[in-house]
């Protein structure tokens, strides 16, 4: 198409969109500047975070269309741009707050906000949403219950402005647990007028319609095809986005997504494979911000037989080629795990574990264990996550070969993983993920390191981390009894290795014509802060 | 093949139509370097296909011939010693599908009636699933196998020979020769094996060779939705799958080699579908 | 005459679709892996996936499962999908269109090109142009559509700058039509919208390329071998010698004679692309039913892999019933009586 006619087409389309009463279809260009394309390559299956079944892609929309009373500071990233800052919370729907000496009564009183209908955010609003959150079970409930919210009359609307929660036991997870996608903020009066006797959350309207007081709220949806944004030009809780409306387009192979991107005809790419990233580096903004609290590793079964002897697990990791499996998996992009360990009087984290590739050491390790001439051992990675997950199995498969361990390589289908590798907990030799939403090493560990914990997926148990977690996860970072026990538990994971962290991995995005992205921990896109370049 | 009282004959007429025809020979030509590649080949490739080199992503150079893929791999031995598998595959799904088509096809159409009716709707039955999702669906039940990989292929191959053959069958059965046939007293079994049969032939022969491209590529889809041939086993489908995602940023050479080796044997196949059909074909015989 | 034998087609076609739904929910349940599982989502525990299980329905034993979707089933509902929140039918009714819309001009765009083919290639067995035929058809068939797909919008998108974003059915300065057929290039039409129709048949032109020439060859193949056996056959040489015109023989009678097994291929290769076109859909984007079946399939999501089989079975009675007409019309050698 040349340039006249799309111009042609611009002033066709804006005219007749002015003349409907409702957006049938996007009128304006992208380039128009009021318009943002994004691209990505998952289905939004919903438009309510709190509903059953809701996935991943779908969190953005709770944090685009409503508001959560405090969100996190920003900071700049090593990856480029600006990413979260966990020590810093800042207001977004509440004004103020306090905590009480016991740390056991928040406080907050909410600013002058309105819902999109126009009628006042309230604390009976907040109150409602947050009842919902923990009552309507599923993955909401447990994230909420990780801040110490877990039933309906731990939260109070005092007043208009105020509102108050009440503990059971002080924790330093609280306050970041409110900052998270999921206690976002509902127009209680309109869910509730679209309520019925068998579905009294209104989980049926809240899954097609954004009632909130958010940045912006969905204008179309069409799952499978795209989702557009429409701007609130009355957002209290933050600047006004630049773009008037935002398009999420789905477009499921990645070697389209990167001819779109570079051909300029969306403005940002989201989650690009580690390869596009790294080559287009050059043509347009890239970001690649290593992800907080997040480490793929090597998971070793204790079920598995051989796996219970540290030999074994001494063997394995000294016999992972870390350098070629980061370069192979994920183009360096990143930050590396292993090598020269981080000292151990820092608490920083993830860090770096000592591990190094050396076949001589792993092959002692074997010998001194007690399967010297080596095992067979299935090793199981995610249908849903190939792209690293297949070249790193690779290389550890031909390097395992080489000290006699022989491998083979089971892939499983994205249903079945999760019930596989986190809830049965049957795989022997798998890899794995996992990211904390809040960023403490105590956290982590007690997702990764506790015993049938979700993320525990190597079904590890030792009571010492049983209770160095329990005693360190709700005292403040600040505690004087902090810092030993995150050196405790870093120095048992390293020497008993259930899990071997290869790298800390990146979420890579693509801005071409767009600017001022920011990484947050959810790993969704906020469109919030975008503006034209 | 059909009568082998014939078989003198039957080999001259084989001359025939490849003298006839030198298209067909070239195409044996070709079967018998993909044959020599499927046996010989793990054997004499430069590299060893699986293991991985700190060259990446190379171009075609003299060392690397196809060039490397992402972990260093060597393409043309991987497209080489890929040969046997995907051979083994095509060749294998198209004879379980031939033979169970073959039979079942005649059954209904020269009996009709009931083995009719019960044979029709069960080949409806297969063939109103979307043959792709079957198989995924097939391969995903039974577990993820080269045999498996084979039965789905043949079970959703089957009705379209079945279908075929059930037509020729039904339109001949009361022909004059047949009747003929019948009155001289050849029993049921013998007259459709020998007389009506061999007139589906052509078209089956047809069939034949688009299958077993279809074969291949049908295992290349699954590969691709990860179901089938487990890592890092060569294999053709997969490899241009995974090359296709490289040629938008330019490593060409990942997706073109392989396809051009998959096409040369699908070439093959269909050129020898049709030297298939013309010696089968009993109204070209002399 | 004719309605007895559509209603007798009909009737047959009632113990294929009952077939189709008892062998997808067994084929369903039988596939590895717990929907509860993967849709508790991320950081779900063991209660909140019980809890999950028990809304899906899917903690009651098979069999009840069975009475119970056949039961929605009857009462016109087909479930909801998991993967996409919606239901199934709505989902089904959306996606069909766009499926059936880039099916069916693929196949106008493949006969087009190769029944003349064939029949070219037919009566001139052995020339180059029987062979150049053969080179083109058989070069098509012999690429993975998802590859021809890519190279075909690395060259007309991303070098050329010829064509428009292979983002679906429409870019988006277009206005969607309101929905009558769900076939766009149907409904702007209807519309009087000739933009639209601009863009939605602008939109269609790579991905029904890629699919046209992946199945120019069984087409033209069987019209190819079919007219061989036509004119081979006694008939024509009966009419050769009564020295009919050459034109009147081949398109007048051989190739309405080949027709045959050419319709067959048709049917089958219509289906065959309706189910296989997922990885053009993927390629372009196209919200279509191929990659909505295969991700619903992957992610274990019962009730849409339930609703997509089923709606293509039915499609397939109905495409089967206009077949077999076609074949009463076209040979009437063929005998119903005999089914």
């Amino acid at each position: 198409m040349t340039d006249v006619s799309r111009r042609h087409f611009l002033q066709l389309g804006a005219a007749t969109a002015s003349a409907l009463p409702f957006l049938r279809a996007l009128p304006a260009h992208a380039q128009s500047g009021d318009v943002l394309v994004a691209v990505n390559g998952q289905t939004i299956n919903s438009l309510d975070l709190h509903r059953t079944g809701t996935n991943r892609p779908s969190y953005q929309v709770a944090i685009n269309c409503y508001d959560r009373l405090v969100s996190f500071g920003t900071k700049p990233s090593m990856g480029g741009g600006l990413e979260f800052d966990y020590s810093k919370v800042e207001p977004e729907l509440a004004e103020s707050w306090t905590v009480s000496d016991d740390g056991l009564i928040l406080t907050f009183t909410l600013r002058d906000a309105t819902f999109q209908d126009g009628s006042p955010v309230t604390a009976a609003d907040v109150k409602w949403s947050f009842d919902r959150a923990v009552s309507l079970g599923g993955f909401p409930a447990v994230q909420m219950k990780a801040g110490g919210f877990t039933r309906p009359d731990q939260f109070a609307a005092l007043d208009d402005k105020t509102f108050q929660i009440t503990l059971d036991a002080p924790s330093k997870l609280a306050i970041p647990d409110l900052a998270v996608p999921i206690p976002f903020v509902i127009n209680s009066k309109l869910a509730m007028a679209n309520a019925t006797d068998d579905d009294p959350w209104a989980t049926e309207y809240l899954h097609l319609n954004t009632i909130g007081s958010g940045a912006f709220k969905v204008a179309r949806w069409v799952p499978g095809e795209q989702l557009i944004y429409e701007r609130n030009n009355d957002w209290a809780s933050g600047p006004v986005p630049a773009y008037k409306r935002v398009v999420i387009r789905e477009v499921p192979s990645a070697a389209t997504r990167r001819a779109v991107i570079e051909r300029g005809d969306a403005q940002i790419s989201f989650n690009i494979p580690s390869k596009d990233a790294l080559e287009m580096s050059d043509k347009m903004e890239v970001n690649s911000t290593p992800i907080a609290n997040c480490i793929n590793c090597v998971g070793l079964n204790t079920k598995f037989e051989p796996f219970q002897d540290s030999d074994v697990r001494k063997a394995v990791a000294y016999a992972i080629p870390y350098e070629a499996i980061f370069q192979a998996a994920a183009f360096g992009r990143g930050a590396p795990l292993w090598g020269e360990e981080t000292e151990r009087s820092e608490i920083a984290w993830p860090r770096r574990t000592g591990y190094v590739e050396d076949l001589d050491l792993a092959r002692a390790h074997l010998a001194k264990s007690g399967y010297p001439d080596g095992f067979e051992v299935p090793f199981s990675i995610s249908l849903n996550q190939l792209d690293w997950m297949e070249p790193t199995a690779l290389l550890i498969q031909e390097n395992l070969a080489k000290i006699g361990i022989t491998v083979t390589i089971d892939k499983i289908p994205g249903a079945d993983w999760r019930t596989a590798s986190l809830v049965e907990k049957r795989l022997a030799f798998h890899l794995e993920g996992f990211g904390g939403w809040l960023d403490t090493p105590d956290y982590y560990f007690f997702w990764a390191y506790k015993d049938g914990h979700l993320f525990n997926s190597s079904n590890y148990r030792n009571d010492e981390i049983e209770t160095l977690v329990d005693n360190t996860l709700h005292i403040p970072v600040d505690d004087p009894a902090y810092a030993p026990n995150v050196k405790r538990m870093f120095e048992i994971a390293l020497d008993e290795l259930p899990r071997i962290p290869l790298w800390q991995p990146a979420l890579n995005v693509a801005l071409n014509g767009a600017s001022d992205y920011e990484f947050w921990f959810h790993r969704q896109l906020d469109v919030r802060p975008i503006k034209p370049a | 093949m059909t009568g082998t009282t014939q078989s003198h004959g039957f080999a001259s007429h084989v001359g025939h139509v490849m003298r006839q025809n030198p298209v067909t020979m070239i195409a044996f030509g070709m079967l018998g370097l993909l044959v020599f590649c499927a046996v010989f080949g793990p054997a004499l490739v430069p590299h060893d296909p699986l293991a991985s080199g700190a060259r990446i992503l190379q171009p075609p150079s003299g060392e690397h011939w196809f060039g490397t893929d992402h972990l260093g791999r060597d393409v043309f031995s991987r497209v080489i010693v890929a040969t046997r598998l995907d051979m083994v595959i095509s060749v294998g799904a198209v004879a379980l599908s031939f033979v169970a088509g073959a039979i079942l096809g005649c059954a209904a159409g020269y009996w009709g009636g009931w083995p009719d009716a019960v044979i029709s709707r069960g080949l409806d039955m297969i063939m109103a699933f979307p043959l792709f999702v079957l198989a995924m669906g097939i391969v995903a039940a039974l577990g993820n196998t080269v045999e498996n990989v084979i039965y789905a292929t043949a079970v959703i191959n089957t009705p379209f020979y079945a279908r075929v053959v059930r037509a020729e069958v039904n339109i001949r059965r009361e022909a004059g020769f047949v009747q003929a046939a019948r009155l001289a007293g050849n029993s049921d079994l013998r007259i459709v094996a020998l007389h009506i049969f061999p007139n589906a032939l052509p078209p089956m022969m047809v069939q034949v060779s688009l299958n077993m491209g279809w074969a291949v590529l049908n295992a290349a889809g699954l590969s691709f939705i990860g179901l089938g041939v487990r890592p890092p086993t060569p294999e053709w489908g997969i490899m241009v799958a995974e090359g296709a995602n490289y040629i938008i940023s330019g490593e060409w050479w990942l997706a073109v080699f392989p396809g051009l080796w998959l096409m040369f044997a699908v070439f093959t196949f269909n050129l020898l579908g049709d030297g298939l059909r013309d010696i089968v074909d009993p109204r070209q015989r002399r | 005459m004719r309605a007895r034998l559509v209603g007798a087609r009909l009737l047959q076609a009632i113990p294929v679709v009952i077939g189709v739904v008892v062998i997808t929910f067994v084929l369903t349940r039988a596939l590895p892996g717990d929907p509860a599982v993967y849709f508790a989502g991320d950081a779900a525990d063991e209660a909140s996936i019980q809890q999950v299980r028990e809304q899906l329905g899917l903690d009651a034993p098979l069999p009840q499962q069975f009475i119970r979707y056949v039961g929605d089933l009857l009462r016109g509902d087909w479930g909801n999908s998991l993967s996409t929140g919606q239901p199934v039918l709505s989902d089904l009714a959306r996606r069909l269109p766009a499926s059936l819309e880039l099916t069916l001009i693929a196949l106008l765009l493949s006969c087009a090109i190769a029944i003349p083919l064939g029949v070219m290639a037919a009566t001139r067995p052995g020339s180059w142009r029987d062979h150049l035929c053969r080179v083109l058809v058989t070069a098509g068939v012999s690429l993975p559509t998802f590859f021809t797909g890519i190279l075909l919008i690395y060259v007309f998108y991303y070098l050329l700058d010829i064509a428009p974003s292979p983002l679906g059915r429409l870019d988006f300065l277009y206005i969607e039509p309101a929905p009558v057929t769900g076939f766009y290039l149907i409904d702007s039409a209807l519309a009087g919208d000739w933009d639209t129709f601009g863009g939605a048949a602008r939109q269609l032109v790579l991905p029904a390329i890629t699919m046209a020439i992946f199945t120019l060859a069984p087409i033209a193949r069987m019209t190819r071998a079919a007219m061989l056996q036509a004119l081979s056959s006694d008939f024509i040489r009966t009419a050769r010698a009564a020295g009919l015109p050459r034109g009147r023989i081949v398109y007048g009678y051989a190739l309405r004679n080949a027709l045959l097994p050419v319709v067959t291929t048709l049917g089958m290769v219509f289906s065959f692309a309706l189910g296989a076109n997922v990885l053009v859909e993927k390629v372009f984007a196209w919200p279509g039913i191929g990659s909505y079946a295969v991700d619903a399939l992957v992610a274990s999501d019962y009730a849409a892999v339930q609703g997509f089989v089923l709606a293509m079975a039915l499609l397939f009675v109905t495409l089967n019933l206009i077949i077999d007409l076609l074949y009463a019309v076209i040979d009437p050698r063929i005998g119903f009586d005999a089914t």
